[in-house]
């Protein structure tokens, strides 16, 4: 593997302007997180490391950071996240049925992940989508007012 | 009293409900935009700002309907600090997508809202925690702060004053608790999102240990109406208590669920029947969440309630965010339950014993009744459990508001869950809520 850090010159200018924004350098943790995970893929012990150096603070807190927030993982996933909501108004508008329609389609379980369409599937709580249930967010895209063909149509268009 | 939904004045959505209405700084400005955050900057004191929001009655919209103006007059006055106004746009509570609404179609509103509200409170600098999955909102919010700039609204030397102000938005990274004012201040400042024990109180040790006020999305965007339109105006719509409109969003089995600006003080009958068209398939109502689960539930019965803070406190239920969860006579109350549970179990932030055993122990009863495995004293545990974490026993009042979906279902539908507990124990004589009569699980 190459020793290639993942905080570029460029990607730490950037993040510089971000930590100008704050009194205390470590609140740039959260946005600097998301942006390093985008483009990493996840932060892993590597990009954990680097953001804690870059930020003056310890592995031991960052790490505490990105077990604590749902949004952050430590793994890589599929080429496509797929995020359904299971929580109250999109259950009552049958988020179930969406869910197991892409499971049965696609052979894939929540926090699992299927090649062809490559994608990782979770269920997660309320995305404040609730008025256009059942629902479901591809790669940060909100799609709404979702039935289970919708859904299966819009992960089958993923395919490569 | 208030004037029926038709005729109400919309303050915050007037302009979307035109045609074509795209939300730029040009269209924004067009209708008046940031007239009334020039007037604040270059002809009103801050002292007058907060009175003017006192006598408009403005209670927060995040939830716990707290007097805006009030909460305003807790921060110092020259106190020499930084001060800050963190504008709460976390809306994870399920049921709730109003600020959303505001967010993508009227950012400048929010802007311009949020400016105002600063300079009440010497904050020359503003942090909206946007929740992280609002990746879109977001991006409009960052948009319409640049066009801001670009016009010199925001910035060094307002309007040719000595006033300043910055606007930066912040994401959040999918954690519920981030919503609750004092783990929202965590966050911000780069940590787990651990609710803070209170006192201290945010307007006087607040994010990074300065003066702090934290409002809502919606409640900031009211201090431009109430300014451009008076105290009294914003008064002559709602109830005496609960004065202006509210947005209500509507979710479950209606016709035509979304978000609706109505009078406060509307009866959940007429936003069901009239302003969303009735219930969907021709269906009975069977119950609905007031404003956000974590608000309780009332069965069909109470349709009559207006939405204000006083009518819902009298049935046993809060306001919360408006957020109305409408079911139908097929739900089940119990998987609803179960569906909530199942949220509060994953989003307890763990500091608290009683919330993070109570949580989780209330999604494994639940999940076992739903299942038909209920165990004869399974609703007396469950009532123990929640008298165990409610009732202000914890360091926020995440446990209290997962506690009202809880005892609200228990108590307005409690032959549900006797019934579920009869057919899982044939063999039991009586009343389910008896101490156990059979061993084991
Ligand atoms: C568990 C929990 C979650 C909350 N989530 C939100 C939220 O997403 N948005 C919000 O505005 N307020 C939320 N609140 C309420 C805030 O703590 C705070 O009261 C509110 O932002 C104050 O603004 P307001 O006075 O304008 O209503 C939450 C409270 C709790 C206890
Ligand atoms: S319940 Fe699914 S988006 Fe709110």
């Amino acid at each position: 593997m190459s020793e290639q850090t993942i905080l570029t010159a460029e990607l730490r200018q950037e993040f510089e302007s971000l930590c100008e924004r704050y009194p205390d350098r470590k609140a740039a943790l959260l946005p600097i997180l998301h942006r390093v995970q985008a483009i990493h893929g996840c932060l892993d012990r590597r990009a954990q490391q680097e953001v804690a150096d870059f930020l003056g603070t310890s592995a031991v807190e960052v790490h505490g950071v990105v077990t604590f927030y749902p949004m952050f993982r430590e793994k890589p996933i599929g080429k496509h996240l797929v995020s359904v909501c299971k929580n109250i108004s999109c259950d009552l508008m049958g988020s179930d049925n969406l869910l197991a329609a892409i499971q049965r389609k696609f052979a894939v379980q929540p926090g699992e992940t299927c090649t062809d369409p490559s994608f990782t599937l979770e269920a997660v709580q309320c995305q404040g989508a609730c008025g256009y249930g059942p629902m479901m967010v591809v790669d940060g895209h909100y799609h709404e007012n979702l039935d289970a063909a919708k859904a299966v149509q819009i992960l089958e268009d993923l395919k490569a | 009293m208030s004037q029926s939904f038709q005729d109400s004045p919309k303050f915050l959505t007037e302009r979307l409900l035109r045609d074509g209405y795209g939300g730029t700084l040009a269209e924004y400005r067009a209708a008046g935009g940031y007239e009334q955050w020039r007037r604040a900057v270059t002809s009103l004191q801050p002292a007058e700002i907060i009175d003017l929001v006192k006598d408009s009655g403005l209670r927060g919209r995040g939830g716990a309907g707290f007097p805006t103006g009030l909460k305003w007059s807790f921060m110092p006055k020259d106190s020499g600090k930084p001060h800050y106004l963190l504008v709460n746009s976390d809306e994870s509570e399920p049921g709730t997508f109003k600020d959303r609404l505001l967010l993508e179609k009227d950012p400048h509103l929010v802007l311009e809202g949020a400016a105002i509200s600063a300079f009440a409170i010497g904050a020359r600098t503003i942090y909206i925690y946007v929740r992280g999955e609002y990746v879109y909102p977001r991006e409009c919010l960052d948009r319409a702060i640049q066009e801001a700039y670009e016009a010199g609204l925001l910035g060094q030397k307002l309007f040719g004053t000595d006033w300043s102000l910055d606007i930066y938005t912040h994401p959040g990274a999918g954690a519920y608790i981030c919503g609750e004012e004092t783990a929202l201040m965590e966050s911000l400042e780069g940590k787990r999102g651990h609710p803070r024990p209170k006192p201290p109180f945010p307007a006087g040790y607040g994010a990074w240990g300065q003066p702090t006020t934290i409002n809502n999305v919606e409640t900031v965007a009211n201090a431009r109406p109430i300014l451009e339109h008076g105290a009294g105006a914003f008064r002559s719509v709602g109830t005496k208590n609960s004065p202006g409109t509210i947005l209500v969003g509507v979710s479950g089995h209606v016709n035509r669920p979304g978000v609706y600006e109505l009078p406060m003080g509307v009866p959940v009958r007429t936003v069901v029947d009239q302003v969303c068209g009735g219930m969907r398939n021709g269906k009975a109502l069977k119950a609905f969440y007031v404003g956000g689960s974590s608000t309780g539930l009332l069965p069909a019965k109470d349709a009559d309630v207006t939405l204000d803070h006083d009518a819902v406190r009298e049935r046993g239920v809060m306001l919360g965010t408006a957020g109305l969860i409408v079911m139908d006579e097929d739900t089940s109350i119990i998987r609803a339950t179960r569906v909530l549970a199942d949220f509060y179990d994953h989003e307890t932030c763990g500091q608290c014993s009683q919330c993070r055993v109570g949580m989780e122990w209330s999604y494994q009863i639940i999940r076992r009744i739903e299942e038909g495995r209920g165990h004869p004293s399974d609703l007396k545990t469950f009532a123990d459990l929640i008298q165990n974490f409610s009732g202000g026993k914890t360091i926020c009042a995440f446990a209290d508001g997962a506690a009202m979906p809880f005892k609200t279902a228990l108590l307005h539908f409690r032959e549900e869950w006797e019934e579920a507990i009869r057919r899982a124990n044939p063999q039991m004589a009586d009343s389910p809520s008896e101490e156990p009569q059979t061993a084991g699980t």
